[in-house]
């Protein structure tokens, strides 16, 4: 016996799944082959001109040192994989934390999910009051009782722990839940059994909970990945701009920066045909290679 | 059953579709221009970017204009930042729904210039709809930063500044300084800030916007050219020129007092401020636009003086300082009857009794001289002497070719470029001649790129 449903009608399947596709197409084929087209040229912002200039967009953001690209690849790979590492590590060490009998367990879980229901932008402006050089709390603090010189304006890599701070703050509560989840249904009795052939607590973590949590660790891997690179735009606004110089520029912020402000419309579009290229193939390697490895 | 009902849903999905395509086609054809007799008033749609206290002012003066007559009704729409609202208009402009009237940033102006057939100009529009329209009654310098070489007024001046220093009086007291003696040249005004760093403040001195006061402003004060032809007024083969002795010079003593923490940097645009309003340096260069700002948050005597110059440089200083702001540019396209309205508003935002109200209200400069002896004879200056010192060093000597306004393309991204470079030399990842040779050659080509599309 078939479980499929035949339609009656050759026509109406099709016109069901209509609206989704005329979503689809107007809103991710066009734009994206408008990308495309776009790239291959030097455009004036009102329409008025258009040069075919081939593939010299593409040539300039890889050849051409002032365009920085490949600086902001660099950067970009380093931040994603910062906040991946820092949010995860710290989200599953307070789940493990969290999820054991405790008093104040609930207001904990509270507590330690509520920074995700702020909006990342402002997010983005908690940080900087905090750490504002000039005026921020944790910049005074650290440069009168610590005397360390808090100065993420002209300091790369302080520019960089600051948005990475930001980044993963805001993620922590996400991975937190998931994680919580996680370890919530690893069955007590594997874990008892452990405890009674004699493994201590690091040990049952380490070959029972840590191995049963894999699904959900991949999960949470592709989705950091993803809000590092893509989804942390605000805060690199709010934050930094940026800088120092063009340190912070991370891809998203670059081709905004370029396409909006500054009216490139050529070279922000070939900046998104990269970055269309960047989310397939991120795509495609995480669920073709990675996925193959975890047990579910 | 089941074939009925899908028969429906295909004939409610066809109709949708239908409808949503003669929907297009209708829009299409309103987009052909015939200019009928206006039933009612017409409405002008004005899109602006001024916030707070300062959108209020635009709408009343929009609401003055409209008590004034029945025929027309100008709407202000706010439409984010400058740069949200330039990609806006552009947006509107390619779908055929661009507004009457845009207010433009100045780093747009070259921009919007070289859009053939998308602007109207001022000046045309004006003679067009019979309106008199006399240039000289403008500040010079105010008007000469959005008209042609010829001096044909291309967008109307609406919210301009320029840059000034900001003293702290009481910071001076306690340093042993006279207080009514701000520093008038470079060297004095550096040992003034390092005064005021050894009498135990943060720090002596900061800036905002590095590009437009230290650079652009620097220049135009000491009459040197920042660009080549005019600073890109006579051509759009202009070449950046501004790594001269003189700038290295001011640029190496300013990273020098860095390493001092005499200078301390604040970061972009205006985001110095609160350096200057908490108390941290007693010196500050920012806009008279953030005048009023200043006078809300700073709890201290502060003062407004012009900007220093270095009295053995070449060239004359001080000659006059260039604006900074916003403009309205007109777009193409419209009816006659709309654009006798967007004439008539005009003259009206042109007369002293507006003028003087928009200055005195936002702190703005007046575009019209009328506007300013208005204010004067009002006493405004009496209670508020910082926009004078201002008006005084646009109006200190008549503009040169050096000192009208700078006309770039891709203007935005020269500014950017000279931000982040002067950010590395205070990082110490550059020298600061080389970071001057690396903005001018970086900004050039970024000049020659606007040239091959506009050319």
């Amino acid at each position: 016996m078939s479980n499929q449903y035949e339609f009656k009608s050759r026509l109406l399947p099709y016109l069901l799944v209509l609206p989704q596709m005329v979503i689809v197409v107007v809103f991710f084929f066009w734009p994206s082959a408008q990308a495309i087209w776009q790239s291959f040229f030097l455009q004036d912002p009102f329409g008025g001109r258009l040069i075919f200039v081939g593939i010299d967009n593409y040539l300039k953001l890889f050849f051409d040192p002032s365009s920085s690209y490949v600086d902001s690849f660099q950067v970009s790979i380093i931040f994603a994989l910062a906040v991946t590492s820092l949010s995860m590590c710290l989200s599953l060490f307070l789940a493990v934390q969290v999820n054991r009998k405790m008093k104040l367990s609930t207001f904990y879980k509270t507590m330690l999910i509520w920074p995700y229901a702020v909006a990342t932008m402002v997010a983005g402006v908690l940080w900087l009051f905090m750490f504002n050089p000039n005026v921020g709390v944790i910049a005074w603090l650290l440069k009168h009782q610590l005397g360390i010189e808090w100065q993420h304006l002209l300091n790369t890599n302080q520019a960089l722990l600051l948005i990475t701070m930001a980044a993963s703050w805001k993620q922590i509560s996400y991975n937190f839940v998931f994680f919580l989840a996680g370890l919530q249904s690893v069955p007590a009795d594997l874990v008892e059994a452990a405890a009674i052939d004699g493994a201590g607590p690091v040990r049952r973590f380490w070959t029972i909970v840590f191995p049963l949590l894999s699904p959900t660790t991949f999960y949470l891997l592709v989705m950091n990945l993803v809000y590092g690179f893509f989804e942390t735009f605000p805060i690199v606004h709010q934050v930094t701009a940026g800088g120092p110089g063009k340190s912070t520029s991370i891809l998203v912020y670059k081709v905004w920066r370029d396409g909006v402000i500054n009216l490139d419309l050529g070279g922000s579009s070939a900046q998104s045909v990269i970055l269309m290229i960047l989310v397939i193939g991120l795509t495609v390697i995480q669920f073709r290679f990675i996925e193959r490895r975890v047990n579910y | 059953m089941k074939s009925r009902f899908s028969g429906m849903m295909t004939l409610l999905l066809i109709l949708a579709l239908v409808s949503g395509f003669v929907g297009c086609a209708k829009k299409a054809d309103e987009s052909v221009v015939v200019e009928p007799e206006p039933t009612g008033p017409i409405t002008i749609e004005f899109w602006h970017s001024m916030t707070g206290k300062n959108a209020e002012n635009v709408q009343l003066l929009a609401d003055q204009f409209n008590g004034t007559q029945q025929k027309y009704i100008v709407t202000p729409v706010f439409k984010g930042s400058y740069s949200d609202s330039m990609n806006a208009g552009i947006a509107a402009f390619r779908a055929n729904q661009a507004p009457h009237i845009i207010q433009i940033y100045e780093v747009g102006t070259a921009t919007m210039m070289a859009a053939k057939g998308a602007v109207k100009p001022v000046h045309q529009l004006m003679k067009e709809y019979g309106q008199k329209f006399d240039p000289a009654i403008y500040i010079p310098t105010i008007t000469s930063y959005y008209s042609t070489s010829k001096g044909e007024m291309l967008s109307l001046p609406f919210n301009s500044s320029t840059a000034v220093m900001y003293y702290n009086k009481d910071a001076f007291r306690k340093a042993g300084l006279d207080p009514e003696k701000p520093p008038v040249t470079w060297p004095e005004f550096f040992e003034v800030a390092k005064k005021l760093k050894a009498s135990g403040m943060e720090g002596g001195f900061s800036t905002n916007w590095i590009s437009w006061i230290q650079l652009e402003n620097f220049s135009a004060w000491h009459n040197q050219p920042f660009g080549t032809k005019a600073n890109g007024f006579e051509g759009l083969d202009t070449e950046l020129v501004f790594n001269t002795p003189l700038t290295l010079k001011h640029f190496e003593t300013i990273s020098q007092l860095a390493k001092d923490k005499v200078f301390i940097y604040g970061g972009r645009e205006n985001k110095a401020n609160p350096l200057f309003s908490s108390g941290q340096v007693g010196l500050h260069f920012e806009s008279i636009g953030g005048y009023a700002n200043f006078k809300n948050t700073c709890k201290f005597d502060f003062g407004v003086a012009r900007l220093p110059y270095y009295a053995d440089a070449p060239g004359g200083a001080p000659q006059n300082t260039i604006i900074g702001g916003a403009s309205l540019w007109v777009f193409e396209g419209k009816t006659k009857y709309e654009y006798s309205g967007i004439a008539d508003f005009f003259s009206f935002l042109s007369k002293a009794e507006s003028q003087a109200q928009w200055h005195q209200n936002t702190g703005y400069l007046p575009i019209t001289t009328a506007a300013y002896e208005l204010t004067k004879s009002q006493g405004f200056y009496d209670k508020n002497p910082g926009p004078e010192v201002a008006i005084k060093q646009l109006l200190n000597k008549a503009p040169t070719p050096n000192s009208m306004g700078i006309r770039f393309g891709n203007f935005n991204i020269i500014r950017e470029i000279e931000d982040q470079t002067w950010e590395d030399i205070l990082g110490n990842k550059i020298s600061v001649k080389d970071g001057l040779a690396k903005m001018v050659s970086e900004g050039n080509a970024k000049l020659r790129e606007f040239e091959q599309l506009n050319k």
